[in-house]
């Protein structure tokens, strides 16, 4: 069996009376991107303290690359690295020096850690700002400087946490792209989010969490398929659509549909495979389609569904 | 380990040399102040002592005579002290009764000593023996310090007469009296010599450049101190704590961030202080054993403050308030040691005094004599340094 990058479980942490943290575990392979999402006070900061070292955990299990993590276990950091969601740079230093004196704590010097130093501020784009203050960086460049110094060590397992928020769009997209690029190259990430179309775009499989705990894990699709998502298909019409509403129940991959004034609404069953099909029968029975309008089940219905709740609120 | 403690010590630094509130509060300030202080405060702190006595010996005895010629001859014999022989009472009580007039060329005395007939005949016999000082009210120093000499006199002829009863009890041969003035000429056989007292009062100048010096040293050390907190402020302190580095290097480069501060501070202060003011540190090597020591103990006392305060800001306003109670407590600012009472004793309490204490010590003695105050302070920063390790380990292991 291979060895997994992460390997977690029953992670528990209580503070006080409240429970923050209950039998949470998952794991993530090399190359994989896993996405922790789920709102505001979830227990995703929590998670990722205790999996980082950060926190001691009052139940659970923690394992980099096979070492088990505590907050004393200096063989299990050195392979991982933090970006923390607010943002953790010196702003007095330029952003080499900060490069600089991270890499240290991770037994890097000389020239390589100054050819890595270079590399990296590539990767983020702040070459041409290596030697400034970071205090008179932009928000979006100091979140892009965040992360370079969490992968200046070219770690196994690369943790993000909420690595986008408050990030303007531009910058939003290149820690995205950053990211995606990571993976490519076989680092494991660990990338936790609010933002669903984050989560949807780069990880490869979702842990849903809410109130602590892991409601539902699996790539978007098993996800979606767990509870019974469908397309909404949405068909403009003209003319009467009672005998094609007929038509299309009796379709394979229509769950369900219903005729309304100048439109029909269907539930669909992989709606771009069958599409062709609808368009067809109804055409057939005599109605005519001035437009289509297909909505896919994405990861805010399927919170939506196992939490009953949106994950803005 | 060290590796680590002096990379996180060398990015602290490089940051307090950047934002200069080091600089200010570690130098700028405290020699500013002791500047002005020492303008200030220098022509009280330098008083001399100087008194001028008369006496009347209206007995000529051989009490009487020893009293004139061997303790106040001798205490005339100092370049601060005059005594002059009267023949008159009245002419006594003239020259300490005159009004003090700063502007006045008259003469006068601070106290008049006056030896009544009859007194050496008092002395040998049971009776009561009277020697009268006349104080003048203007000098209360000085004509304390006559009373002080008359006490001590009456003193010695108490022991002359045990010593004369005591002869005679044993079958001593000879006259009682003359036993008992034989006994009071003898000299003490052991003396109070303040020679070396004098010497280990520090004069204005050096007294409040090393007062603001061990002042603001409590406030340098936060810097060093209070850097986990200013982490956790910035953010910093997860990325810290998620680098393969123990936890004790961190707290470890803190302190020798704070310990460096301190170092640097002290040493520009007694630089500067010698060589623009004029202060005497005494020997360089016992200064520097008690600069190092109080450093150790400024940084075990504000390290508590550090490692219980919630905020950076929090540990800041805590850190002030004890390091102003400290400060006048320990007697920075005044020599609270020389008040007397219970506030004297309850300076020991803190580092201040102790460093002080070991400033004076090393002004009238040698290197070895600092070694008191040196252990005090090396104990304050043990105990201290202990329980603010403790606390910022618990801290950071949550």
């Amino acid at each position: 069996m291979t060895q997994r990058t992460l390997e977690c479980s029953g992670l528990r942490k209580v503070f006080d009376d409240l429970v923050a943290v209950d039998d949470v575990g998952f794991h993530i392979d090399a190359g994989e991107t896993y996405g922790l999402l789920g709102p505001n006070g979830a227990g995703k900061t929590t998670s990722i303290s205790m999996i980082s070292g950060l926190l001691m955990r009052d139940g659970g299990t923690v394992t980099v690359g096979g070492r088990e993590m505590t907050t004393t276990s200096t063989d299990a950091k050195a392979l991982l690295g933090l970006v923390p969601q607010d943002i953790a740079v010196y702003p007095d230093l330029t952003a080499r020096e900060n490069l600089t004196f991270f890499g240290r704590l991770y037994d890097m010097d000389g020239k390589t850690l100054k050819a890595r130093a270079d590399e990296v501020l590539e990767i983020i784009g702040l070459s041409d700002r290596a030697d400034d203050r970071t205090e008179d960086f932009s928000g979006g460049m100091k979140r892009r400087l965040n992360i370079g110094i969490g992968l200046l060590h070219k770690p196994a397992l690369l943790i993000l946490d909420e690595p986008t928020v408050g990030v303007d769009p531009q910058s939003r997209n290149a820690i995205l792209e950053s990211v995606e690029h990571l993976s490519r190259e076989g680092m494991a990430v660990l990338y936790t989010t609010h933002y669903m179309e984050e989560a949807e775009r780069l990880c490869d499989r979702v842990g849903i969490i809410d109130h602590g705990q892991i409601k539902a894990e699996g790539t978007r699709r098993e996800l979606v398929q767990m509870v019974g998502q469908h397309d909404r298909v949405r068909l403009e019409t003209t003319g009467s659509v009672d005998a094609a509403v007929a038509a299309l129940d009796a379709l394979d991959g229509v769950a369900k549909s219903d005729g309304g004034d100048g439109s029909i609404e269907l539930l669909v069953i992989e709606a771009g495979e069958h599409l062709t099909e609808i368009l067809s029968v109804v055409t057939e029975s005599g109605v005519a389609v001035s437009g289509v309008d297909i909505d896919e089940p994405n990861l805010e219905s399927v919170f939506l569904h196992l939490t009953g709740r949106a994950l803005r609120d | 380990m060290m590796r680590t403690t002096w990379i996180i010590a060398r990015k602290d630094l490089r940051q307090r040399i950047r934002d200069r509130s080091a600089l200010i509060v570690g130098i700028l300030a405290p020699l500013g102040l002791a500047a002005i202080f020492s303008f200030v405060f220098n022509p009280i702190s330098e008083f001399e002592f100087s008194a001028d006595y008369v006496v009347v010996d209206e007995d000529g005895g051989p009490a009487a005579r020893l009293f004139v010629d061997q303790v106040l001859g001798g205490l005339a014999a100092s370049d601060d002290i005059t005594v002059e022989e009267l023949d008159t009472v009245d002419a006594a009580r003239a020259l300490v009764d005159v009004e003090l007039d700063p502007f006045s060329d008259m003469e006068t005395a601070d106290a008049a000593f006056v030896i009544p007939a009859g007194f050496s005949s008092a002395v040998a016999s049971p009776d009561e023996a009277r020697l009268e000082v006349l104080a003048s009210r203007g000098s209360s120093t000085a004509a304390g310090v006559a009373v002080a000499i008359a006490e001590q006199f009456a003193g010695e002829i108490q022991t002359a007469r045990v010593a004369a009863a005591t002869a005679e009890v044993l079958g001593a041969e000879g006259d009682r009296a003359d036993t008992g003035f034989r006994a009071l000429a003898i000299p003490s056989l052991a003396s109070v010599v303040d020679a070396e007292a004098t010497s280990k009062i520090l004069d204005g100048t050096t007294f409040y450049a090393a007062g603001l010096a061990i002042f603001f040293l409590f406030f340098t050390v936060q810097f060093g101190v209070n850097g986990l907190l200013e982490e956790r402020h910035a953010g910093t302190l997860p990325r810290l704590l998620a680098a393969p580095i123990p936890q004790a290097a961190i707290i470890g480069g803190k302190a020798i961030t704070a310990f460096v501060l301190g170092v640097v501070s002290m040493v520009v202060l007694v630089a500067a202080s010698t060589l623009m003011f004029g202060a005497e540190w005494g020997n360089p090597i016992g200064v520097f054993l008690l600069i190092l020591a109080g450093i150790f103990s400024a940084i075990g006392i504000m390290g508590i403050v550090g490692a219980f305060a919630k905020t950076a800001e929090q540990a800041g306003l805590f850190s002030s308030i004890i390091a102003v109670v400290l400060g006048f407590l320990g007697g920075t600012f005044f020599p609270i040691g020389q008040a007397g009472g219970i506030l004297s004793q309850l300076r020991f309490i803190t580092p201040h005094a102790w460093f002080m204490q070991g400033l004076g010590d090393l002004a009238g003695g040698n290197v070895a004599d600092v070694l008191p105050a040196v252990v005090a302070l090396v104990v304050f920063g043990l105990v201290c340094g202990a329980a603010s390790f403790y606390g910022v380990r618990k801290g950071l292991s949550r």
